[in-house]
């Protein structure tokens, strides 16, 4: 990607995720994270040149939120843009600001994705997107049974199955270690069958323990010109690169199908333009929207660009653990919480905060040099980021 | 491009959305609405930093970021008409009979207004300036109709007195 100049992340805020979030209002919940952002650029609104604000159209079902919002985001007399991409809005969010900053129109811009899902009626809101005439019948929401069938064929269904509660089991074990995820269960491994006869069933071998959560939250990111960055912050988290890819998924019904899904597609773009050959090697860390342990699963072959079953034997031998050698999800991940305008920031923010060594208790014990974050929404969408440290950036030059 | 276009035998989809919701009001919102229902007081927030006085309240100044949390003041409920609509269209989505009117109403010790129903008036004889105060319902309500609606203070033509001729 071409830059007229350097974007650093400086500041990231997160409200704590949960189920209900009743003592605030959205934009008390969005100034949460707003204040913490802006505590960790070091840094109050005067400084912020513009604001971009986004979530999932209708799911609390206000229009316009971003002018409302305005009491809690600090953007009154601000330039401002508000972005709606469903599931990936948030990463969408972040390539805005990039955009701004890199741009030159802004030095500093302030990000901010929310959800409040338990006010609005979410699967109302999702299962109206497809063209009312030819496919919106087929429409069933964010829950499908579809990659768990394929990964039975593939792979049998003791060790498939198998593989996909690791990953579940994984994942909560990493949310364990976050106090702001919204679902810490405590799971160990010896509940992996118990999990998998009793959690009942969403569709096909897709069961409610595998399904993300529906969580309350907001996220804020400041985005800074690499001048004012190197002011800010001893270690930003550089924006090297980000691509977006998306396609109608009703036309695979339809025999129009590429073969290619958007994650191996985006992938592929962004390790050709950044001189990625072997990304598991390379990068240090990956935090995926995984919207169900299914998808997570499968989807670590379409992001590393894996053959064979290696995805399941890096489940399998714990290589994605944050002790691994290719850790995914410190934060717990979207199955542990998934404010949706938010969630696909909160990879970004996560992403970077291991860069900036701020992750807290989720940290993890060795430098983050570079590291790979994605965001997913209808209908089949993949935003893919690539931030590195200075460490990284120098042995680049 | 066809200026009149070939209507014939094109068909026209229906379809209906649902928009269920349930907005949180929190902590400050339902203070606010606490207050009205069991006090049948109505509170402000004043932020220090630029000297005003929030009604509705909220949690934050938009202005300056200052936290209002707990800068609770009374206001009203006596106030002012600020400005005032008329509705004389009746929709399914309009709560009562027509004509009603809709006003912004500036509490005393408030700096901004709140929006509210006006009665016990002829709609006609509203006027920017009028000196109105808050009837609070009979039965507590969890919204803003906690206060049914705001009436004049002095004796006004009566809604059901004659109507002025002519407009
Ligand atoms: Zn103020």
């Amino acid at each position: 990607m071409k830059k007229n100049r350097n974007v650093g992340i400086v500041g990231v805020g997160q409200s704590v995720y949960s189920s209900h979030r009743e003592e605030v209002n959205q934009p008390e919940m969005i100034h949460e994270a707003v204040v913490e952002a802006l505590e960790m650029a070091g840094i109050t609104m005067a400084e912020v040149d513009c604001v971009v604000h986004g979530n999932m159209e209708l799911f609390e079902m206000v229009h316009q939120p971003d002018l409302w919002h305005t009491l809690g985001t600090g953007a009154w007399g601000k330039e401002s843009l508000r972005v709606t991409t469903g599931g990936t809005t948030g990463a969408t969010l972040a390539a805005a600001a990039d955009h701004l900053v890199a741009s030159g129109l802004h030095d500093v811009v302030l990000a901010i994705g929310f959800e409040k899902l338990q006010e609005g009626h979410t699967t109302g809101g999702i299962t109206n997107m497809a063209d009312p005439l030819w496919g919106r019948q087929l429409q069933t929401g964010a829950l499908t049974g579809m990659t768990a069938a394929q990964m039975i064929e593939e792979f049998g269904a003791e060790r498939a199955k198998a593989a996909a509660m690791a990953y579940r089991i994984l994942m909560d074990a990493n949310a364990m270690k976050n106090p702001k995820a919204h679902r810490r269960l405590g799971l160990r491994p010896d509940q992996a069958e118990e999990l998998a006869a009793n959690s009942p069933a969403l569709v096909g071998e897709l069961r409610m323990i595998h399904m993300c959560s529906q969580s309350d939250g907001a996220c804020a990111m400041i985005f800074a010109s690499e001048e004012k960055a190197r002011q800010l912050c001893a270690q930003p988290a550089w924006i090297e690169d980000h691509v977006t890819a998306h396609r109608e998924e009703m036309f695979c019904l339809f025999g129009n199908a590429p073969v290619l899904t958007t994650h191996r597609h985006c992938a592929r773009k962004l390790f050709a333009r950044n001189g990625i050959r072997d990304p598991r090697r390379e990068i240090d860390l990956f935090e995926m929207y995984d919207p169900s342990a299914w998808w997570g699963l499968d989807w670590l072959r379409e992001f590393l660009l894996l053959e064979g079953d290696e995805h399941l034997r890096m489940v399998e031998s714990g290589a994605i653990a944050m002790d691994g050698d290719f850790p995914v999800n410190p934060s717990g991940g979207v199955i542990a919480s998934n404010p949706i305008g938010a969630t696909a920031m909160v990879r970004v923010a996560e992403a970077a905060l291991q860069i900036m060594g701020r992750a807290g208790g989720h940290q993890l014990p060795r430098p983050v040099r570079r590291a790979l974050a994605s965001g997913f929404g209808g209908t089949m969408w993949t935003v893919l980021f690539l931030l590195a440290s200075d460490t990284e950036r120098q042995a680049a030059a | 491009m066809e200026l009149t276009p070939d209507l014939r035998d094109c068909f026209t989809v229906p379809g209906k959305l649902a928009l269920p919701y349930t907005y949180f009001a929190g902590r400050i919102g339902s203070r606010f609405l606490l207050a009205l229902q069991e006090e049948h007081r109505i509170l402000g927030v004043r932020c220090a930093g630029c000297a005003t006085v929030l009604v509705p309240p909220r949690a934050t100044c938009d202005r300056c970021q200052a936290d209002l949390a707990d800068t609770w003041v009374e206001v009203g409920p006596a106030g002012r008409v600020e400005n005032f609509t008329v509705v004389r269209y009746a929709d399914r989505h309009v709560p009562e009979p027509v004509p009603l009117v809709l006003a912004l109403i500036r509490l005393d010790g408030a700096d901004t207004p709140l929006v509210h129903r006006l009665g016990g008036m002829d709609p006609e004889a509203v006027r920017v300036g009028l000196r109105v105060t808050a009837v609070f319902a009979a039965e507590p309500r969890d919204t803003l109709l906690c206060i049914d609606h705001f009436r004049p203070l002095a004796p006004q033509p009566s809604a059901a007195g004659p109507r002025p001729q002519g407009g």
